[in-house]
Protein backbone atom coordinates (compact mmCIF):
# COMPACT_ATOMS: atom_id res chain seq x y z
CA UNK A 1 0.00 0.00 0.00
CA UNK A 2 1.38 3.80 -1.04
CA UNK A 3 1.38 6.11 1.33
CA UNK A 4 2.24 8.82 -0.87
CA UNK A 5 2.24 8.88 -4.55
CA UNK A 6 3.61 11.32 -6.56
CA UNK A 7 2.55 12.30 -10.47
CA UNK A 8 4.07 14.60 -13.03
CA UNK A 9 4.91 16.91 -10.24
CA UNK A 10 6.40 20.20 -11.76
CA UNK A 11 7.28 23.23 -9.51
CA UNK A 12 7.86 26.59 -11.14
CA UNK A 13 8.88 29.83 -9.78
CA UNK A 14 8.61 33.21 -11.49
CA UNK A 15 11.36 35.57 -11.03
CA UNK A 16 12.84 38.52 -12.28
CA UNK A 17 15.90 36.90 -13.80
CA UNK A 18 13.19 33.96 -15.38
CA UNK A 19 11.28 31.26 -14.50
CA UNK A 20 13.00 29.09 -11.81
CA UNK A 21 12.08 25.27 -12.90
CA UNK A 22 13.12 23.64 -9.37
CA UNK A 23 11.16 20.56 -9.99
CA UNK A 24 10.03 19.16 -13.59
CA UNK A 25 8.62 15.96 -13.71
CA UNK A 26 8.88 13.85 -10.51
CA UNK A 27 7.08 10.39 -10.06
CA UNK A 28 8.30 8.78 -6.58
CA UNK A 29 6.38 6.30 -4.32
CA UNK A 30 6.23 5.97 -1.48
CA UNK A 31 4.92 2.69 0.96
CA UNK A 32 3.95 1.57 4.08
CA UNK A 33 6.84 1.80 6.66
CA UNK A 34 8.93 2.62 3.47
CA UNK A 35 12.03 5.33 3.88
CA UNK A 36 12.47 6.80 0.87
CA UNK A 37 15.79 8.39 0.17
CA UNK A 38 15.97 11.74 -1.81
CA UNK A 39 19.30 12.87 -2.58
CA UNK A 40 21.34 15.10 -4.93
CA UNK A 41 23.70 18.59 -4.59
CA UNK A 42 22.78 21.20 -3.04
CA UNK A 43 19.89 23.33 -5.50
CA UNK A 44 18.51 20.30 -7.01
CA UNK A 45 15.15 20.94 -5.93
CA UNK A 46 14.77 18.62 -3.19
CA UNK A 47 13.98 20.60 -0.22
CA UNK A 48 11.01 22.55 -2.84
CA UNK A 49 9.77 19.26 -3.27
CA UNK A 50 9.33 18.65 0.13
CA UNK A 51 7.57 21.56 0.57
CA UNK A 52 5.60 21.21 -2.28
CA UNK A 53 4.20 17.98 -0.19
CA UNK A 54 2.53 20.17 2.54
CA UNK A 55 1.96 22.59 0.04
CA UNK A 56 3.99 25.58 1.86
CA UNK A 57 5.76 27.44 -0.58
CA UNK A 58 4.67 30.63 -1.48
CA UNK A 59 1.04 31.18 -3.10
CA UNK A 60 2.99 32.71 -6.50
CA UNK A 61 4.19 28.93 -6.98
CA UNK A 62 2.97 27.10 -9.56
CA UNK A 63 2.55 23.72 -8.85
CA UNK A 64 1.18 20.78 -11.35
CA UNK A 65 0.77 17.16 -11.37
CA UNK A 66 -0.61 14.85 -8.71
CA UNK A 67 0.46 14.25 -5.03
CA UNK A 68 -1.63 11.23 -3.50
CA UNK A 69 -1.45 11.02 -0.07
CA UNK A 70 -3.88 7.38 0.46
CA UNK A 71 -5.34 8.56 -2.53
CA UNK A 72 -6.39 11.77 -1.70
CA UNK A 73 -5.06 14.74 -3.88
CA UNK A 74 -3.33 17.13 -1.75
CA UNK A 75 -3.05 19.55 -4.32
CA UNK A 76 -6.95 19.85 -4.71
CA UNK A 77 -7.40 20.20 -0.96
CA UNK A 78 -8.28 23.13 0.85
CA UNK A 79 -5.92 25.35 2.80
CA UNK A 80 -8.71 24.25 6.14
CA UNK A 81 -8.35 20.84 4.81
CA UNK A 82 -4.37 20.90 4.19
CA UNK A 83 -4.04 22.25 8.20
CA UNK A 84 -5.62 19.67 9.29
CA UNK A 85 -3.13 16.54 6.99
CA UNK A 86 0.27 18.98 8.20
CA UNK A 87 1.79 17.75 11.72
CA UNK A 88 -1.20 15.41 12.01
CA UNK A 89 -0.98 13.03 8.48
CA UNK A 90 2.55 14.33 7.56
CA UNK A 91 5.04 16.53 9.58
CA UNK A 92 8.16 17.96 8.88
CA UNK A 93 11.37 17.92 10.04
CA UNK A 94 13.30 20.53 8.98
CA UNK A 95 16.97 21.24 8.50
CA UNK A 96 18.11 23.75 10.56
CA UNK A 97 17.36 22.83 14.56
CA UNK A 98 19.23 25.82 15.48
CA UNK A 99 16.70 28.36 13.77
CA UNK A 100 13.36 26.07 13.39
CA UNK A 101 12.32 26.63 16.71
CA UNK A 102 11.17 29.64 18.00
CA UNK A 103 13.66 31.55 19.87
CA UNK A 104 11.03 33.24 22.78
CA UNK A 105 9.10 30.05 23.43
CA UNK A 106 10.03 27.16 25.92
CA UNK A 107 10.75 23.81 24.71
CA UNK A 108 8.26 22.40 26.36
CA UNK A 109 5.10 24.88 24.95
CA UNK A 110 6.26 24.21 21.55
CA UNK A 111 6.86 20.48 21.72
CA UNK A 112 3.23 20.27 23.24
CA UNK A 113 1.05 22.87 20.53
CA UNK A 114 0.77 19.77 18.00
CA UNK A 115 -0.94 18.38 20.70
CA UNK A 116 -3.47 21.17 21.96
CA UNK A 117 -4.26 21.44 18.36
CA UNK A 118 -4.96 18.38 16.58
CA UNK A 119 -5.82 16.39 19.60
CA UNK A 120 -7.63 19.21 21.39
CA UNK A 121 -5.66 18.76 24.77
CA UNK A 122 -5.42 21.12 27.18
CA UNK A 123 -2.57 22.78 28.07
CA UNK A 124 -1.56 20.79 30.73
CA UNK A 125 -2.01 17.24 29.35
CA UNK A 126 -0.20 18.52 26.52
CA UNK A 127 2.34 19.15 28.29
CA UNK A 128 2.12 16.10 29.94
CA UNK A 129 2.82 14.18 26.71
CA UNK A 130 5.42 16.86 25.49
CA UNK A 131 6.97 15.45 28.59
CA UNK A 132 6.97 12.02 27.41
CA UNK A 133 8.07 12.37 23.97
CA UNK A 134 11.10 14.29 25.25
CA UNK A 135 11.87 10.65 27.37
CA UNK A 136 11.44 8.85 24.01
CA UNK A 137 13.93 11.26 22.26
CA UNK A 138 16.08 10.98 25.12
CA UNK A 139 16.54 14.27 26.51
CA UNK A 140 17.69 13.80 30.15
CA UNK A 141 15.06 14.87 32.89
CA UNK A 142 12.24 16.15 30.16
CA UNK A 143 10.22 17.52 33.03
CA UNK A 144 12.87 20.11 34.23
CA UNK A 145 13.88 20.97 30.67
CA UNK A 146 10.99 21.75 29.09
CA UNK A 147 10.99 24.80 31.20
CA UNK A 148 13.93 26.07 29.10
CA UNK A 149 14.10 27.95 26.03
CA UNK A 150 15.81 26.57 22.64
CA UNK A 151 19.12 28.28 23.13
CA UNK A 152 19.54 26.61 26.44
CA UNK A 153 19.26 23.28 23.96
CA UNK A 154 22.46 22.00 22.17
CA UNK A 155 22.14 21.52 18.39
CA UNK A 156 21.72 17.76 18.85
CA UNK A 157 18.92 18.52 21.73
CA UNK A 158 17.54 20.71 19.14
CA UNK A 159 17.03 18.66 16.45
CA UNK A 160 15.80 15.80 18.53
CA UNK A 161 13.25 18.15 20.59
CA UNK A 162 12.14 18.92 16.74
CA UNK A 163 11.66 15.03 16.21
CA UNK A 164 9.61 15.08 18.99
CA UNK A 165 7.53 17.50 17.62
CA UNK A 166 7.41 16.01 14.19
CA UNK A 167 6.44 12.84 15.70
CA UNK A 168 4.48 14.11 18.57
CA UNK A 169 0.63 13.43 16.42
CA UNK A 170 2.14 10.17 15.30
CA UNK A 171 2.12 10.80 11.22
CA UNK A 172 1.93 7.80 8.74
CA UNK A 173 4.49 10.17 6.69
CA UNK A 174 7.51 12.13 8.20
CA UNK A 175 9.42 14.46 5.42
CA UNK A 176 13.01 14.86 7.03
CA UNK A 177 14.66 17.60 5.75
CA UNK A 178 18.56 17.15 5.87
CA UNK A 179 17.76 16.36 9.71
CA UNK A 180 21.62 16.06 10.52
CA UNK A 181 23.16 19.28 8.67
CA UNK A 182 24.69 21.36 11.09
CA UNK A 183 25.49 18.44 13.88
CA UNK A 184 29.07 17.05 14.71
CA UNK A 185 29.29 13.51 12.92
CA UNK A 186 29.07 11.49 16.54
CA UNK A 187 25.53 13.74 17.44
CA UNK A 188 24.21 12.93 13.86
CA UNK A 189 24.79 9.09 14.42
CA UNK A 190 22.69 9.27 17.41
CA UNK A 191 20.12 11.11 15.45
CA UNK A 192 19.96 8.93 12.98
CA UNK A 193 19.99 6.14 15.41
CA UNK A 194 17.34 7.53 17.34
CA UNK A 195 14.96 7.95 13.91
CA UNK A 196 15.80 4.69 12.90
CA UNK A 197 14.45 3.58 16.02
CA UNK A 198 11.50 5.54 15.97
CA UNK A 199 10.31 5.42 12.36
CA UNK A 200 10.38 1.06 13.14
CA UNK A 201 8.42 1.55 16.12
CA UNK A 202 5.62 3.35 14.84
CA UNK A 203 5.49 2.13 11.68
CA UNK A 204 6.03 5.81 10.33
CA UNK A 205 6.68 6.23 6.42
CA UNK A 206 9.57 8.79 5.88
CA UNK A 207 10.96 10.84 3.32
CA UNK A 208 14.87 11.45 3.95
CA UNK A 209 15.62 14.49 2.03
CA UNK A 210 19.60 14.27 1.91
CA UNK A 211 23.18 14.88 0.80
CA UNK A 212 24.65 12.94 2.95
CA UNK A 213 25.09 9.28 1.37
CA UNK A 214 26.14 8.12 4.74
CA UNK A 215 23.03 9.02 6.60
CA UNK A 216 20.89 7.49 3.46
CA UNK A 217 22.72 4.37 3.47
CA UNK A 218 21.84 3.81 6.97
CA UNK A 219 18.47 5.08 7.02
CA UNK A 220 17.12 4.25 3.62
CA UNK A 221 15.12 1.17 2.34
CA UNK A 222 14.97 2.72 -1.39
CA UNK A 223 17.15 5.84 -3.26
CA UNK A 224 16.09 8.41 -5.51
CA UNK A 225 18.54 10.46 -6.64
CA UNK A 226 17.64 13.64 -8.30
CA UNK A 227 19.29 15.58 -10.75
CA UNK A 228 18.06 19.30 -11.69
CA UNK A 229 14.48 19.31 -10.95
CA UNK A 230 14.14 15.01 -12.25
CA UNK A 231 14.64 11.96 -10.56
CA UNK A 232 17.77 10.42 -12.51
CA UNK A 233 17.85 7.28 -10.81
CA UNK A 234 16.14 4.93 -8.66
CA UNK A 235 16.62 2.01 -7.28
CA UNK A 236 16.92 0.00 -3.42
CA UNK A 237 19.88 0.89 -1.33
CA UNK A 238 22.10 -2.46 -1.41
CA UNK A 239 21.53 -1.89 -5.06
CA UNK A 240 22.07 1.45 -5.41
CA UNK A 241 25.28 1.77 -3.53
CA UNK A 242 26.62 -1.22 -4.85
CA UNK A 243 25.35 -1.05 -8.45
CA UNK A 244 24.90 2.64 -9.61
CA UNK A 245 24.53 2.79 -13.47
CA UNK A 246 23.26 6.31 -13.94
CA UNK A 247 26.67 8.13 -14.89
CA UNK A 248 25.64 11.34 -12.55
CA UNK A 249 25.15 8.64 -10.01
CA UNK A 250 28.73 6.71 -10.53
CA UNK A 251 30.33 10.51 -10.20
CA UNK A 252 28.31 10.81 -7.02
CA UNK A 253 29.35 7.78 -5.01
CA UNK A 254 32.89 7.89 -6.65
CA UNK A 255 33.35 11.69 -5.36
CA UNK A 256 33.04 10.36 -1.34
CA UNK A 257 36.28 9.81 0.62
CA UNK A 258 35.81 5.85 0.78
CA UNK A 259 35.72 5.81 -3.00
CA UNK A 260 38.72 7.76 -4.09
CA UNK A 261 37.35 11.75 -3.57
CA UNK A 262 37.27 11.72 -7.06
CA UNK A 263 35.55 15.46 -7.57
CA UNK A 264 32.45 15.58 -10.40
CA UNK A 265 33.66 17.99 -13.67
CA UNK A 266 31.82 20.88 -13.82
CA UNK A 267 28.94 22.38 -12.10
CA UNK A 268 24.92 21.51 -11.77
CA UNK A 269 22.98 23.58 -13.93
CA UNK A 270 20.96 26.42 -12.99
CA UNK A 271 17.11 26.04 -12.59
CA UNK A 272 16.56 28.67 -14.89
CA UNK A 273 18.67 27.76 -17.65
CA UNK A 274 18.14 23.99 -17.97
CA UNK A 275 20.26 22.30 -20.92
CA UNK A 276 18.64 20.62 -23.83
CA UNK A 277 18.23 16.89 -24.19
CA UNK A 278 19.87 15.25 -20.92
CA UNK A 279 20.38 17.72 -18.61
CA UNK A 280 23.93 15.98 -17.30
CA UNK A 281 25.00 15.95 -21.02
CA UNK A 282 27.45 18.69 -20.12
CA UNK A 283 28.95 17.24 -17.36
CA UNK A 284 28.67 13.13 -18.82
CA UNK A 285 31.74 11.93 -19.18
CA UNK A 286 29.95 9.31 -21.55
CA UNK A 287 27.52 11.66 -23.32
CA UNK A 288 26.68 10.90 -26.79
CA UNK A 289 25.38 13.36 -29.77
CA UNK A 290 21.60 12.09 -28.96
CA UNK A 291 22.14 13.40 -25.22
CA UNK A 292 22.17 16.68 -26.43
CA UNK A 293 19.44 16.89 -28.13
CA UNK A 294 16.44 14.20 -26.92
CA UNK A 295 15.79 14.38 -23.33
CA UNK A 296 16.10 10.28 -21.93
CA UNK A 297 12.68 8.53 -20.29
CA UNK A 298 13.20 6.51 -17.15
CA UNK A 299 13.97 3.05 -18.23
CA UNK A 300 13.94 -0.09 -15.99
CA UNK A 301 16.50 -2.40 -16.11
CA UNK A 302 15.31 -4.92 -13.62
CA UNK A 303 15.70 -5.62 -9.91
CA UNK A 304 12.87 -2.31 -9.74
CA UNK A 305 15.89 -0.80 -10.09
CA UNK A 306 15.35 2.48 -12.73
CA UNK A 307 17.32 5.11 -14.80
CA UNK A 308 16.96 7.83 -16.89
CA UNK A 309 19.93 7.48 -18.97
CA UNK A 310 20.10 6.72 -22.96
CA UNK A 311 23.25 4.16 -22.25
CA UNK A 312 20.60 2.00 -21.36
CA UNK A 313 17.86 2.41 -23.28
CA UNK B 1 14.97 36.64 30.21
CA UNK B 2 16.75 36.61 33.27
CA UNK B 3 19.95 38.41 32.45
CA UNK B 4 17.76 41.66 31.25
CA UNK B 5 15.76 41.78 34.52
CA UNK B 6 18.90 41.31 36.35
CA UNK B 7 20.35 43.82 34.23
CA UNK B 8 17.68 46.00 34.58
CA UNK B 9 18.13 45.80 38.70
CA UNK B 10 21.62 46.89 38.22
CA UNK B 11 20.19 50.26 36.94
CA UNK B 12 19.76 52.80 39.26
CA UNK B 13 18.00 55.34 37.13
CA UNK B 14 15.47 52.56 36.11
CA UNK B 15 14.97 51.64 39.29
CA UNK B 16 14.21 55.11 41.03
CA UNK B 17 12.05 55.24 38.22
CA UNK B 18 10.21 52.19 38.87
CA UNK B 19 9.81 52.98 42.17
CA UNK B 20 8.28 56.43 41.67
CA UNK B 21 5.94 54.65 39.08
CA UNK B 22 5.25 51.77 41.76
CA UNK B 23 4.16 54.74 44.02
CA UNK B 24 1.91 57.07 41.44
CA UNK B 25 0.30 53.89 40.92
CA UNK B 26 -0.44 52.84 44.27
CA UNK B 27 -1.87 56.73 45.06
CA UNK B 28 -3.52 56.43 41.39
CA UNK B 29 -5.54 52.69 42.88
CA UNK B 30 -6.11 54.09 46.66
CA UNK B 31 -6.86 58.06 45.74
CA UNK B 32 -10.27 57.64 47.77
CA UNK B 33 -8.53 56.58 50.34
CA UNK B 34 -5.53 58.52 51.11
CA UNK B 35 -7.54 61.76 50.24
CA UNK B 36 -7.73 64.09 53.38
CA UNK B 37 -11.06 65.83 52.16
CA UNK B 38 -12.94 65.34 49.13
CA UNK B 39 -11.67 66.84 46.31
CA UNK B 40 -14.70 68.57 44.74
CA UNK B 41 -16.07 70.01 48.20
CA UNK B 42 -15.85 74.05 48.17
CA UNK B 43 -15.07 75.96 50.85
CA UNK B 44 -15.19 79.62 50.36
CA UNK B 45 -13.36 80.85 53.56
CA UNK B 46 -10.65 78.78 53.45
CA UNK B 47 -9.71 79.78 49.70
CA UNK B 48 -6.28 80.11 48.37
CA UNK B 49 -4.09 79.63 51.55
CA UNK B 50 -0.59 78.94 51.34
CA UNK B 51 0.36 75.29 52.76
CA UNK B 52 -0.89 74.85 56.58
CA UNK B 53 -1.26 72.11 59.25
CA UNK B 54 -4.98 71.85 57.72
CA UNK B 55 -3.82 72.29 54.41
CA UNK B 56 -0.39 70.25 53.81
CA UNK B 57 -0.31 71.65 50.18
CA UNK B 58 -2.55 74.80 50.60
CA UNK B 59 -5.86 75.36 49.31
CA UNK B 60 -7.06 76.65 45.95
CA UNK B 61 -9.45 79.76 44.61
CA UNK B 62 -12.58 77.69 45.81
CA UNK B 63 -11.54 76.50 49.23
CA UNK B 64 -10.51 72.87 48.04
CA UNK B 65 -7.70 70.76 49.71
CA UNK B 66 -5.16 70.71 46.90
CA UNK B 67 -3.22 67.44 48.26
CA UNK B 68 -6.53 66.09 47.85
CA UNK B 69 -7.22 67.30 44.47
CA UNK B 70 -3.57 66.26 43.74
CA UNK B 71 -4.28 62.79 44.55
CA UNK B 72 -6.92 62.31 43.01
CA UNK B 73 -5.43 64.12 39.97
CA UNK B 74 -3.49 60.97 40.25
CA UNK B 75 -6.18 58.93 39.85
CA UNK B 76 -7.07 60.81 36.65
CA UNK B 77 -3.76 61.47 34.83
CA UNK B 78 -2.53 58.10 35.45
CA UNK B 79 -5.92 56.06 34.19
CA UNK B 80 -5.61 57.81 31.22
CA UNK B 81 -2.20 57.81 29.94
CA UNK B 82 -2.54 54.17 30.86
CA UNK B 83 -5.77 53.58 29.02
CA UNK B 84 -4.11 55.77 26.07
CA UNK B 85 -0.81 54.05 26.21
CA UNK B 86 -2.45 50.48 26.29
CA UNK B 87 -5.21 51.42 22.94
CA UNK B 88 -2.21 52.68 21.20
CA UNK B 89 -0.27 49.84 21.63
CA UNK B 90 -3.36 47.48 20.60
CA UNK B 91 -4.23 49.04 18.33
CA UNK B 92 -0.45 49.53 16.42
CA UNK B 93 0.19 46.19 17.19
CA UNK B 94 -2.65 44.50 15.51
CA UNK B 95 -2.73 46.26 12.40
CA UNK B 96 1.37 46.36 11.55
CA UNK B 97 1.35 42.79 12.64
CA UNK B 98 -1.48 42.42 10.21
CA UNK B 99 0.35 44.20 7.47
CA UNK B 100 3.45 42.72 7.63
CA UNK B 101 2.18 39.56 7.67
CA UNK B 102 -0.07 39.20 5.03
CA UNK B 103 1.86 42.01 2.70
CA UNK B 104 0.92 42.31 -0.79
CA UNK B 105 -1.54 44.60 -1.29
CA UNK B 106 -3.28 44.47 2.68
CA UNK B 107 0.21 46.05 3.46
CA UNK B 108 0.42 48.65 0.98
CA UNK B 109 -3.36 50.25 2.16
CA UNK B 110 -2.07 49.76 5.41
CA UNK B 111 1.19 51.88 4.92
CA UNK B 112 -0.32 54.42 2.88
CA UNK B 113 -2.87 55.41 5.39
CA UNK B 114 0.20 55.09 7.95
CA UNK B 115 2.04 57.61 5.27
CA UNK B 116 -0.45 59.91 5.46
CA UNK B 117 -0.92 59.99 8.92
CA UNK B 118 2.11 60.58 9.79
CA UNK B 119 2.31 63.46 7.12
CA UNK B 120 0.34 65.35 9.56
CA UNK B 121 1.47 67.10 12.96
CA UNK B 122 -0.07 64.59 15.04
CA UNK B 123 -1.08 67.22 17.71
CA UNK B 124 -3.18 68.79 15.18
CA UNK B 125 -4.56 66.40 14.50
CA UNK B 126 -5.40 65.35 17.75
CA UNK B 127 -6.38 68.38 18.77
CA UNK B 128 -8.98 68.45 15.70
CA UNK B 129 -10.29 65.20 16.38
CA UNK B 130 -10.66 66.13 20.00
CA UNK B 131 -12.48 69.20 19.29
CA UNK B 132 -14.62 67.25 17.17
CA UNK B 133 -15.37 64.66 19.37
CA UNK B 134 -16.36 67.56 22.10
CA UNK B 135 -14.00 68.02 25.04
CA UNK B 136 -13.86 65.18 27.63
CA UNK B 137 -10.83 62.99 28.95
CA UNK B 138 -12.32 59.98 27.02
CA UNK B 139 -12.36 61.67 23.78
CA UNK B 140 -8.83 63.12 24.03
CA UNK B 141 -7.68 59.32 24.65
CA UNK B 142 -9.72 58.55 21.69
CA UNK B 143 -8.07 61.26 19.85
CA UNK B 144 -4.71 60.11 21.11
CA UNK B 145 -4.96 56.41 19.79
CA UNK B 146 -5.97 57.63 16.62
CA UNK B 147 -3.29 59.41 15.76
CA UNK B 148 -0.33 57.43 17.49
CA UNK B 149 -1.01 54.06 16.50
CA UNK B 150 0.86 54.66 13.21
CA UNK B 151 4.35 54.50 14.94
CA UNK B 152 3.85 51.43 16.82
CA UNK B 153 2.75 49.59 13.45
CA UNK B 154 5.65 50.50 11.36
CA UNK B 155 8.09 49.28 13.65
CA UNK B 156 5.79 46.29 14.44
CA UNK B 157 5.54 45.66 10.47
CA UNK B 158 8.92 45.96 9.86
CA UNK B 159 9.94 43.14 12.42
CA UNK B 160 7.51 40.79 11.20
CA UNK B 161 8.53 41.20 7.94
CA UNK B 162 11.64 39.52 9.37
CA UNK B 163 10.26 36.98 11.77
CA UNK B 164 7.81 35.56 9.28
CA UNK B 165 10.67 34.37 6.91
CA UNK B 166 12.48 32.12 9.73
CA UNK B 167 12.74 28.86 9.75
CA UNK B 168 10.36 28.24 12.47
CA UNK B 169 7.30 29.99 11.35
CA UNK B 170 7.57 27.27 8.71
CA UNK B 171 7.99 24.91 11.41
CA UNK B 172 4.42 26.08 12.51
CA UNK B 173 3.01 25.92 9.54
CA UNK B 174 4.18 22.38 8.56
CA UNK B 175 2.57 21.68 11.75
CA UNK B 176 -0.81 22.94 10.76
CA UNK B 177 -1.20 26.27 12.35
CA UNK B 178 -3.02 28.28 11.09
CA UNK B 179 -2.40 32.44 10.44
CA UNK B 180 -4.34 33.47 13.40
CA UNK B 181 -2.60 31.32 15.74
CA UNK B 182 0.99 31.83 14.16
CA UNK B 183 0.56 35.89 14.47
CA UNK B 184 -0.66 35.54 18.25
CA UNK B 185 1.75 33.10 19.31
CA UNK B 186 4.65 32.83 17.36
CA UNK B 187 4.68 36.15 16.09
CA UNK B 188 3.83 38.71 18.64
CA UNK B 189 6.29 37.44 21.31
CA UNK B 190 9.21 37.81 19.03
CA UNK B 191 8.86 41.06 18.21
CA UNK B 192 6.52 42.31 21.08
CA UNK B 193 9.72 43.73 23.40
CA UNK B 194 10.91 46.95 21.63
CA UNK B 195 7.05 47.87 21.36
CA UNK B 196 7.18 47.95 25.16
CA UNK B 197 10.05 49.96 25.64
CA UNK B 198 8.91 52.38 23.26
CA UNK B 199 5.16 52.25 24.82
CA UNK B 200 6.95 53.01 28.64
CA UNK B 201 8.89 55.83 26.89
CA UNK B 202 6.06 56.82 24.83
CA UNK B 203 3.78 57.27 28.58
CA UNK B 204 5.58 59.95 29.81
CA UNK B 205 5.07 61.88 25.75
CA UNK B 206 1.52 60.84 26.42
CA UNK B 207 1.00 62.06 29.89
CA UNK B 208 2.80 65.21 28.69
CA UNK B 209 0.08 65.76 25.60
CA UNK B 210 -2.70 64.42 28.09
CA UNK B 211 -1.98 67.52 30.55
CA UNK B 212 -1.14 69.53 27.98
CA UNK B 213 -4.16 69.49 25.84
CA UNK B 214 -6.11 69.31 29.38
CA UNK B 215 -4.59 72.49 30.38
CA UNK B 216 -5.68 73.54 26.77
CA UNK B 217 -9.60 72.64 27.80
CA UNK B 218 -9.69 70.06 25.56
CA UNK B 219 -9.46 66.89 27.84
CA UNK B 220 -10.62 66.74 32.01
CA UNK B 221 -13.57 69.36 32.50
CA UNK B 222 -13.55 71.26 35.60
CA UNK B 223 -14.17 70.41 38.67
CA UNK B 224 -12.38 66.84 37.71
CA UNK B 225 -9.03 67.20 39.20
CA UNK B 226 -6.60 66.29 36.79
CA UNK B 227 -3.03 67.90 36.42
CA UNK B 228 -3.36 70.22 33.02
CA UNK B 229 -6.74 71.10 34.56
CA UNK B 230 -5.08 72.30 37.58
CA UNK B 231 -2.38 73.82 35.87
CA UNK B 232 -4.91 76.07 33.62
CA UNK B 233 -7.36 76.72 36.61
CA UNK B 234 -3.81 78.15 39.08
CA UNK B 235 -3.18 79.73 36.17
CA UNK B 236 -5.12 83.52 37.27
CA UNK B 237 -3.45 83.35 40.73
CA UNK B 238 0.25 82.58 39.93
CA UNK B 239 1.98 85.34 41.42
CA UNK B 240 -0.61 85.84 44.53
CA UNK B 241 -0.77 81.50 45.14
CA UNK B 242 1.60 79.83 42.89
CA UNK B 243 1.65 76.34 44.68
CA UNK B 244 -1.65 76.40 42.43
CA UNK B 245 0.78 76.04 39.23
CA UNK B 246 3.79 74.20 41.27
CA UNK B 247 2.68 71.45 42.37
CA UNK B 248 1.03 69.72 40.04
CA UNK B 249 3.74 70.73 37.65
CA UNK B 250 5.85 69.35 39.59
CA UNK B 251 3.42 66.19 39.52
CA UNK B 252 3.99 65.86 35.62
CA UNK B 253 7.48 66.25 35.79
CA UNK B 254 8.24 63.96 38.43
CA UNK B 255 5.84 61.35 36.55
CA UNK B 256 7.06 62.19 33.27
CA UNK B 257 10.86 61.40 34.71
CA UNK B 258 10.27 58.44 35.84
CA UNK B 259 8.98 56.92 32.75
CA UNK B 260 11.57 57.99 30.88
CA UNK B 261 14.35 56.39 33.37
CA UNK B 262 12.14 53.64 33.63
CA UNK B 263 12.41 53.54 29.34
CA UNK B 264 15.53 53.78 29.19
CA UNK B 265 16.83 51.16 31.52
CA UNK B 266 14.16 48.74 29.62
CA UNK B 267 15.84 49.58 25.99
CA UNK B 268 19.62 49.00 27.32
CA UNK B 269 18.46 46.00 29.40
CA UNK B 270 16.55 44.59 26.58
CA UNK B 271 19.25 45.36 24.01
CA UNK B 272 21.51 41.97 24.01
CA UNK B 273 24.77 44.44 22.23
CA UNK B 274 23.77 47.23 24.84
CA UNK B 275 24.31 44.68 27.82
CA UNK B 276 27.52 43.56 26.29
CA UNK B 277 28.59 46.76 26.84
CA UNK B 278 27.22 47.54 29.91
CA UNK B 279 29.02 44.41 31.14
CA UNK B 280 32.33 45.29 30.34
Amino acid sequence: MTVLSIRGLKVYFSTEDGIVKAVNGVDLDIGENETLGLIGETGCGKTVLGLSILRLLSENTVVEGEILYRGMDLLKLSEEEMRKIRGKEIAMIFQNALTSMNPVLTVGTQVSEPFELHHGLRRRDALMKAIEMLKLVRISSPSERVKEYPHEFSGGMRQRAMIAMGLACEPSLIIADEPTTGLDVTIQAQVVELMKELTMRSRTSMLLITHDLGVAAELCDNIAVMYPGEIVEYANTVEIFKNPKHPYTQGFLDSLPGRGLKPMEGMSPSLINLPEGCKFHPRCPFALERCKREHPRMVEIGNNHQVRCFLYD
Amino acid sequence: MNDSIHQLKRDKMAMIGMMIIAILTFIAIFAPYLALYDPLEVNMADRLQMPNEKHPLGTDQLGRDLLSRLVYATHVSITAAALATFMIMTLGVTIGAIAGYFGGIVDQAIMRIVDVLLSFPSLILTIAIAGILGPSLIHLVIAMTATGWVGYSRIIRGSVLSIKEKEFIEGARALGFGNLYIITRHIIPNVISPVIVIATIDMGHIILSITGLSFLGLGAQPPTPEWGTMLNEGRPFMETAPHLMIFPGLMIMITVLAFNFLGDGLRDALDPRMREVMMK
